[in-house]
This record gives structure tokens, sequence and C-alpha cells, in this order.
């Protein structure tokens, strides 16, 4: 059997099969069944001390993970979570996914399954921890029951339990099955910070090695035997249906052996592989209605959100303090700018995929997810059976970014196409051109930015018009507040004054004078969360605006900042760090001709950033270096840290400098990543990363920087040039006049 | 029926000769570390060795490759994921999702087999490979870290 085939057993026998002694290539769906779970992932021989944490007799731990790693290291942190008050010997660290059928059947024992909010760990740390500090305790109840003196004589440390007036000693291995009899105290204390030795320090990954030699197993890589495999084509404009599709012209081609429609907008052919079910739906002559959307463009999208730039319609206030309006009519000097952000697609580079198989009375999928409690409502909602009657396996993901989180819409489509082939296993996977064209898109706005200074050039009054697109009200409208959408004003949201971490996406600056409000002007692109979400242009409207309000008033663009920070000192602190570190005020090194800063607040996190670049004679950008700073409050693993704000760098340059989904006919025109094109390596200048966690509270890092990434090389490329560029992506516009 | 040499093996392969030399790999070979993230050999995930040069497979029909060209994948590179690349790549933890990785480790590999001592603009000519995550300043490193030569951008 291959590493990445998969036991006929596993789903042969559906959720209630045993999953114990079979070797897969990943980790193991260990038993859904609640009556076997005490037993754990690999049968009687590896007991679960709790929910969190089974240890195997060779002292094995393996550590329950209900968040998906898909590649920021929520994996590796969390472990770490658990590790540090389970007391044990990390090396013996490893780690499994429940699935959510065994979340929902054990009444979501391990709560929330969903990655995305940079909320892996900061939502999680208090009961994950609990786990760990629970487990320990059971361990060390276990081994005083049976040597017979006091728990609290008894010490765990480094996988061993250790009585020392009796000189008794045994392995977490040894005490497991003991351990696993306890009843589960509560109330367990976590410890001190200060008391940390895994928590805070660069632990290598867990999941690197079989990133080095090709044996890790993605969705895409997924098999499953008599598997057969789909591809997909779903309307190219959005909100367009199917007609009709000539199934028989290709029927007879090699290897295909169903072609079928899938929901009211997508026709798929199954054949033996996914290449030949490829060719085949190339040649499929289908005929699409295309709807209502069939003329939308980007010029019209322009259009209606510049409208929203002035409008008083639809109009909803995220925060306001004194009289903006009264403010900026009297003062001295006023300023106005207008920015824009196109459309994103999240390109992750693994397309969207799902493998799924369909009885009359269970349904199993297997798929990356940002959100396994998600995928399994979409199975379930799909295949027409109860939840309980599903189970989802997570396979480790190829790039999320938010596009497998909150749209299970390659889930649905899997099972879709399964339930017309019973019994069989059906992998559906994307083609580029499919993912790119049937994205849930970062969404579009504008920023409209007035700003009044007095006669010694203090900001006074500040107007932040927000005009364009509201994700909840299409993912998820429950969410709107009297039809007002919270997530438009992340890192533009009140601060609270007493608390200055209380609100985990405030804007910093205290301006007498404030108001942020946003124009809903929903056009018919499906929008979605994406890497950073609202924050990314919020800060490009903030940051940038502040570079230019600075200049405005004749003052230093830090120096500007800081004097608006004074009830935020730790936006203030990591601003200050990139200064310093980059030498800001001093001459710059040879080469470099400009400097641009950029501060944001998000998913609880403090980021800074400084870029270096310059531009050449005929416009050519360089990225000379870059300087980043985050507090995120506890650093978990501070290398881990550094490696999502280098990534951040890249992820937000990339859509900053090149990348934009454009509207035609209703659809993307954008199909791959030849006019989709991402930041190469040979773009990417050092980045210099100073992670300051001041403690006391638990931010994010997978999404913060990339807010500040664009913001710090637009006010650079301004030094640099004296043109400001406001409209995004730079892409072919001329950035040196 | 098209004959391969596929990491030191002769294989047999019954494929439609236009069938990529990706999806022969993946799908009839058992071979998934290549990955397909394009097939417009855009991103380099599916970066393969021919003969020892860097090449992008999805962009390869079957029947285009001779039986006497040694098609080389990242399950082959080493027999323990000992080859100085994939060892400096576990060392630095340069993966993050990973899925890009195959492709930047064989694009490395061949870059180092040609250039034992590459610059960093060697490094930014052979490495045009797509990594959504954004692993470029470690791949950078590693590749320095594997040649053991500096890294001006480091």
């Amino acid at each position: 059997m291959n590493a990445h085939e998969i036991s006929r057993r596993s789903f042969v026998g559906g959720v209630t099969a045993t999953a114990g002694g079979m070797t897969f290539g990943f980790h193991i769906p260990f038993d859904a069944n609640p009556a076997h779970a005490a037993a754990g992932a690999a049968g009687a021989a590896a007991p679960e001390i709790n929910a969190w944490v089974v240890v195997k007799p060779d002292d094995t731990v393996v550590i329950r993970i209900a968040r998906s790693e898909m590649g920021q290291g929520t994996l590796t942190g969390l472990a770490q979570l658990v590790a540090e008050e389970l007391e044990c010997d990390w090396s013996k660290v490893t780690t499994e996914y429940p699935t959510p059928g065994q979340n929902l059947a054990r009444d979501r024992i391990w709560k929330d399954f969903g990655t995305g909010g940079s909320r892996g760990i900061r939502t999680s740390h208090d009961y994950v921890r609990m786990g760990g500090a629970t487990a320990r305790e059971m361990l060390k109840l276990a081994a005083a029951a049976e040597w017979k003196v006091p728990v609290g004589e008894i010490v765990a440390a480094e996988s061993i339990l250790t009585h020392k007036a009796s000189g008794k000693s045994a392995s977490f291995g040894q005490m497991a099955a003991a351990a696993a009899k306890i009843e589960q105290p509560k109330g367990v204390a976590l410890k001190d910070p200060k008391d940390w030795k895994i928590i805070g320090k660069p632990m290598p990954r867990l999941d690197t090695a079989d990133k080095t030699n090709g044996k890790l197993v993605y969705g895409i890589d997924l098999k499953l035997p008599g598997m057969l495999n789909a591809a997909i084509r779903a309307c190219p404009t959005f909100g367009g249906k199917v007609t009709s599709f000539d199934a028989a012209k290709v029927k007879a081609m090699p290897g295909v052996k169903y072609v079928v429609q899938v929901g009211d907008n997508a026709v798929a052919v199954v054949a033996d592989t996914w290449w030949r079910a490829k060719m085949a739906l190339d040649s499929l002559p289908i005929t699409w209605d295309p709807g209502p959307n069939k003329d939308l463009s980007s010029a019209a999208i322009k259009a209606l959100l510049t409208e929203g730039l002035t409008s008083d319609k639809d109009v909803f206030v995220g925060n306001s303090s004194g009289d903006a309006k009264t403010a900026l009519s009297g003062a001295a000097k006023t300023v106005e700018a207008i920015y824009s952000v196109p459309y994103q697609n999240h390109a992750t580079l693994e397309p969207m995929n799902a493998t799924a198989v369909w009885t009359a009375d269970k349904c199993e999928v297997w798929c990356p997810t940002q959100n396994g409690e998600g995928s399994l409502a979409a199975a379930a909602k799909a295949a027409g059976h109860a939840q309980n009657k599903c189970d989802v396996h997570k396979i480790h993901i190829g790039g999320g970014f938010g596009r497998r989180g909150s749209f299970q819409d390659y889930v649905t489509q899997a099972v879709l196409i399964a339930k017309q082939v019973p019994g069989v296993p059906v992998k559906l996977i994307w083609s580029r051109e499919e993912d790119m064209t049937q994205g849930h898109y970062h969404p579009v706005t504008m920023g409209r930015m007035v700003g009044g200074l007095d006669d010694k050039g203090n900001l006074t009054g500040l107007h932040m018009r927000i005009s364009g697109q509201s994700i909840l009200s299409v993912v998820r409208p429950e969410g709107l507040q009297n039809g007002k959408d919270p997530v438009v004003f992340q890192g533009v949201a009140p601060n609270d004054p007493v608390k200055p971490t209380a609100n985990e996406h405030a804007f910093c600056y205290s301006v007498p004078n404030l108001l942020i409000d946003h124009a809903m002007r929903n056009p018919a692109v499906p929008p979605g969360f994406w890497r950073g979400v609202n924050v990314n242009q919020n800060a490009v409207y903030v940051e940038c605006f502040m570079d230019e309000l600075a200049e405005a008033a004749g003052r230093d663009a830090l120096e500007f900042r800081l004097a608006l920070l004074g009830n935020q000192p730790k936006a203030a602190a990591v601003l200050k760090a990139v200064a310093e570190q980059a030498g800001w005020g001093k001459p710059m090194p040879d080469g470099v001709q400009g400097r641009g800063l950029a501060m944001m607040r998000s998913f609880g996190s403090y980021t800074a950033a400084l870029a270096e670049v310059s531009v050449s004679a005929d416009g050519k950008l360089k990225l000379h270096r870059i300087v980043a700073a985050t507090d995120s409050g506890y650093a978990v693993n501070p290398k881990q840290i550094a490696m999502q704000v280098e990534g951040s760098f890249v992820y937000g340059l990339g859509a900053a400098l090149h990348q934009e989904i454009t509207i035609k006919n209703g659809g993307a025109v954008e199909t791959n990543f030849d006019t989709y094109p991402t930041l190469k390596l040979s773009e990417m200048p050092k980045v210099e990363t100073i992670v300051m966690p001041s403690g006391g509270w638990w931010g994010g890092v997978g999404e913060p920087t990339i807010a500040v990434a664009a913001p710090a090389v637009l006010n650079a490329i301004a030094a640099a040039t004296g043109q400001r560029i406001r409209s995004l992506p730079i892409k072919d516009q001329r950035i040196r006049a | 029926m098209a004959q391969l040499n596929v990491n030191g093996k002769m294989v047999q392969v019954d494929a439609d000769p236009s069938t990529p030399l990706l999806w022969v790999l993946r799908e009839q070979l058992d071979l998934p570390g290549t990955k397909y993230g394009c097939g417009i050999a855009a991103c380099g995930a599916c970066t393969i060795h021919i003969d020892g040069r860097a090449t992008r497979a999805c962009g390869i029909a079957v029947s285009s490759v001779t039986a006497q060209q040694k098609i080389v994948t990242i399950e082959g590179l080493s027999p323990d994921s000992s080859h100085p690349v994939q060892k400096a790549w576990l060392a630095m933890d340069v993966p993050q999702c990973g899925y890009c990785q195959s492709g930047m480790i064989m694009t490395a590999a061949a870059l180092l087999a040609e250039k034992p001592k590459p610059t960093d603009a060697d490094i930014d000519a052979a490495m045009a490979n797509i990594c959504r995550c954004g692993t470029f300043v470690r791949v950078r490193a590693a590749i320095h870290s594997a040649a053991g030569t500096s890294n001006s951008k480091g």
C-alpha cells in the first residue's frame, strides 16, 4: 500500500469503524465512537488521559489539535501550550487532529475548530493549557495512588514522575493507563508565565521533516481504493447557472465515467484520472445562463464606490468622537486624499479540493479545511444526512489565507458529485483557472480621507469615509448590527482609553474630532475573508494619510504619529522600535532613497514596519530592507512569529505591487498566475523582525503584519520620489514622474 | 506504452501521449510529492529534474520524455532526506504550508548542482517559484547554508 493510500477499512466501515492498527501516511483519523474514545488513537495500547493528551507506553505524547495547520505554525504553538503544562519531554511530542464528527459526538469537547482571524492560539490558550495541566495532575494522582504517597510530593518533569522521599519514579507512559482511569480534577492552576519553559521558546516546528521529502499528504494527494477523480466548471459569471451540457460529446473520451451537474451552477466530469476528467471537461459543451450580473465590470464597480465616497445613503458610523465635520470646516488647513484597493484572490497554491464517499446512510469527506466543523455541516447538508451520520477528516492544507474557512463550496460540490456515484470515493480538484474565477475575493473598497490641521500643525479633525463592500452582508448577515458591518472597521474601531489592549482592532490615534464611517456598496462579486481582511485597506488609508498629514503640517512622520499615540503606549513602542533599529532620522544607507513607516493594531497585536526603497529613473521599485516589530502580548514561539512576519510582507506586498482581480462581463478576468503575479523571491529584501512581547494578553500573529506592509512601502516610495501612489496595485503605474 | 526512468527505476506507463508528465507522476506512478499549482509552468510547484536540470513537469508531455532521460522527483532526491538542501531546509524550518517546497527544493538542488557557490543574483534568477506563505527569506538563507556561502540579504 502506498503511504498516501488509505486502507479501504477507513471508509467502508464508515464513521463507526475502528481506526486502530491502520498505518496511513498522515494523521490517523481515530475512533469516532465515544464508547471507544477512551481507548485512544491506537486502541487500548494508548490511553487517552483526557481529550487533549494521549500517552503511549513508549512515552510518545500525542497532543490533539482542534485548529488547522496551514503553514502558520499553530500546530506547533498549540502543542507547546499543552506540553508546557503537561511537563512532558518536548522531543516525545506528536500531534493529531480529532475529527469534527468526534467533536460533535463528544459534546464539542475540543470546542471551536475554526482557524481564521489569527485566533488559533489567542482564543484557545486557556482551555488548551488546562487540558495539559489536568492531564499532568491525573498522571500525578495515578502515581500517588500506586505509590501510596501524597500527590503533593510528586514532581512531574520531562515526562517523568518522581517521588523524592521514596525514590520512586515512573515515566508518563508507564503511568498513562492508570491515569486514564482517574477522574479529571477541576480547577487545576495554570503556570505563572514567568515559569514557562516551552512557551516563549523558538521550538522547531513539528511538521517540517515531511515537507522536505514529498511525504506529507495534502488533500490533493489523497488516494483511496477505487477512487475516481472529478474536474469541475462552475458558471464563470457570478450568480449564473447551468442551462445545458452535452455529455454525449465526451462520454467516449478515455477514462470518462460520468458527467454530472453539480448544484444549479456547475458541471463535473468524473474519470479514472483527474487529467482525463479535465481533458473531457475542456471539451464539454456547456451553455450558461449568465443571470443578472452579466454586465458587471470593474468600471461600474468603481463608479458605485466613487458615489459612496460623498453620499449620505446607506452610511454606517463605526467610530466617532467630538464633531469632525465642524472641526474640519474650521481648520486652518485641510488635506484630502482618495485611495483605492482592488479585489484580491487568495490563490492558495494548493487549489480547492475534497474527497467524498457517499452512501444512503452516511458520508465521509477528506479535505483541507480551516474549519472542520464548517466542512462537516456543509457535507451533511449536501449529503442529505444528519451530521452524526457524516464525518470529515482534516488533511494538511496547502495554504488557507481565509479561503477554506467560511467557504466550504468545494466540500459541498465534492459531496454532491459523490452522491451521484454512491459508494465510490470521488476526489474533486479545482483547476487553477477554477480557483481564480470562483473565489471569495478580498472586498473592494475606496477610502476618502479628510484631515484638518490647526495653525500649529496639530491634527484637530479627521473624517475617514470607507466606501465599498461588506463581507458580512453576504457571508454572515446575522453578524450585521442594525445593518452595520463591524468587520469593515477592523483597525479603526473605537479605542478603550482605560484598557488600550481591550479592543483588538482599536484605532490607536487620539484625534479630538473623529468620524469613521462606511458607505456600504455591495457589487455582486463574492467577498471573503482574505488574510488580514479589512485591516489591510484601512491601514493603507490611515497610514498613508498620516504621512500626507505630517507632510502638510511640516512635521516628521514619526513624531507626528507619536504625538497622537498618548493613549496607546504599546503602539508607540512598536513604532519607536522599528524607527530606532532602522536609524530613522539618520542618513540612509547607500542606494536607499526613501524610508516609510506604518503602524496598526489588529487581531489583538501591535505591529509596525519600516521600509527602505529606491526607485530608478525609469520607475523601477527596489525594496532594500524591511524592519518589522510585533507586540502580541505573549509570544508563544518567537521563531514562528518571525516566519509569519516575513511571509506577511510577501503576501501583503504581492497584493500591493502586483495583484488585482478585475471584473468583466460579471466574472473574474484573471485566470492564472500569468495574469495574477505574486511577489517573487528576487523582489524580497531582508526582513529584520523585532518580536517584543510585553505580556499580559494574547494577540494573533498570522495576519497583523500584512496590513503594515503596503503602507510602509507606499510611504517609502513617496519619500523617495515625492510622488504618492493612492490606487493599488502599483502594477504598471508610473511611480516616478 | 511509454517507458520512463524515474528515480533510478525503469517504469512502464500507459498514458495518453499528451498527458503532462506531472499527472503521470502523480496519478499513475504514485509520486504525489510533485505538486500541481498552475498547469502553465508559472509557479514551479511541479519542478523535477530531467537529466539534472530543473524542469516544470506540468508543461511536458509524457511522450516527449525518452527512456534514456533520467527523471528525479522529490521522492528520489535522496533516500533519507540527506541532500544538503533538504538538511538545510529542515535545520532552518523553511516550509510554512509546505506545498511549494518540493518544487523549491528541487529547484535549489539543481541550482547548487550547477553552481555550488551561488551568489544572491544566481539565487534570484533561479528561484522563481511561487510561494504564497512567503518563505523566501528562509529559502535564500537555507540555500546559502547548504552551499556554505554568505547571504548579502540576510
